[in-house]
């Protein structure tokens, strides 16, 4: 004889719960987190680093860098910038989860932070679906990758809160209807934020980084050491 | 895509809730997935035939209950399914959509199987 046990729960809800206490975590100590994802190469780092070189005196971000493979590459990079980096390595899972940015959240002093990066695994489709406990979801868009990934694609573009359109300076050399692809991306997303950029020239970057700051929650400075 | 995070979240929830009942076995699990969750179900039961084994859920059947997507337009009011690709409202056009049924992910109920004891029966 078998008995039914009514469960009811959502799949992902450990997750969910520790994304929860992850969001506190930033809350307390007054640091706005960001969830940076997109298909490989479309620019995650590039963005992030032009971002960082972009900071005003005074604010101060930490980042944490995702990666399939024990590289540290992209963590060397913005270490190099002065800039604390924490590496994950993902042992080959395709996106992170909110236990992993636990982890990289523990190595970081919150304290001393206002912003937090995480720069997911490079992967447009299921890093989606995981809440790591940021503020904003953000995805990084690239001219190359084509104008009609949102109508094949509409279940990446759902709960986002920013999409950055990187590359740019690419547009007059590849057909991109850039009206066809917003468009797609609002068909979900109604309230969705578009800023257009580009890393090489650093044209659009000015309403990227004023919506950011705006973001940034007001934290007693502690004085450069 | 991450097929094997969600396997692995649907035996933890099944191998717990036998425990806290006193079940020996878990023989049946239920699961509700929508289209727009981005699982394939083919993927899952590969995944769960290798995970389970040497838990109380080794050999539970898994059944699943796909919910297509469906959308409704907030300008003129009508419902519609989502096919692959997606599309404005066919009835007027607008963009202004929400999202009706699709996104679940969920584990609904299962089967366990108790142990016999000498008190029942
Ligand atoms: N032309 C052009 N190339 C870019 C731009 N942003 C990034 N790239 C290049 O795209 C490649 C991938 O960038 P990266 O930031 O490593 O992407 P990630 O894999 O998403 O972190 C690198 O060769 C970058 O130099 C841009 O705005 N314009
Ligand atoms: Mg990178
Ligand atoms: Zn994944
Ligand atoms: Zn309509």
């Amino acid at each position: 004889m078998t008995q039914r046990v009514e469960i009811v729960r959502k799949i992902l809800d450990a997750n969910e719960r520790i994304a929860a206490a992850n969001r506190a975590l930033l809350d307390e100590n007054k640091v706005f987190g960001v969830n940076m994802m997109s298909a490989p190469g479309a620019g995650k780092t590039s963005v992030i680093m032009e971002t960082l070189r972009r900071l005003p005196h005074g604010v101060r971000a930490g980042v944490i860098e995702g990666d399939t493979a024990p590289v540290t590459i992209d963590a060397d990079k913005i270490s190099a910038l002065g800039t604390p980096a924490v590496q994950i390595n993902t042992s080959g899972s395709c996106h992170l989860d909110a236990v992993m940015v636990e982890l990289g959240l523990q190595k970081l002093d919150l304290k001393l932070l206002n912003l937090a990066v995480i720069e997911n695994v490079g992967n447009l489709i299921c890093p989606a679906s995981f809440d790591l406990g940021t503020h904003a979801n953000i995805v990084i868009a690239s001219i190359p990758e084509g104008d009609d990934k949102p109508y094949k694609y509409p279940n990446i573009y759902r709960g986002l809160d920013v999409l950055i359109i990187n590359k740019i300076d690419l547009l007059p050399y590849i057909d991109f209807r850039m009206d066809y692809f917003t468009r797609g991306i609002q068909i979900l997303n109604p309230d969705i934020k578009i800023f257009t950029v580009s890393c090489k020239s650093g044209e659009g970057f000015e309403g990227w980084m004023s919506w950011l700051m705006s973001k940034i929650p007001a934290k007693d400075q502690l004085k450069d050491l | 895509m991450h097929e094997l995070a969600v396997t692995e979240s649907i035996l933890e929830l099944a191998n717990q809730a036998a425990s806290e009942n006193g079940a020996s076995r878990v023989t049946e699990i239920f699961l509700t997935i929508g289209q727009l969750s981005s699982i394939v179900a083919d993927s899952v039961q590969f995944y769960w035939d290798h995970i389970s084994k040497g838990t109380p859920s080794e050999g539970a059947i898994l059944h699943f209950e796909r919910v297509p997507a469906r959308l409704h337009c907030k300008d003129c009011g009508e419902s519609y399914q989502l096919s692959e690709e997606l599309l404005p409202c066919p009835a007027c056009g607008s963009i202004a959509l929400e999202i009706i049924s699709g996104e679940e992910l969920q584990i609904d109920h299962i089967e366990i199987m108790k142990e016999k004891d000498d008190t029942t029966g």
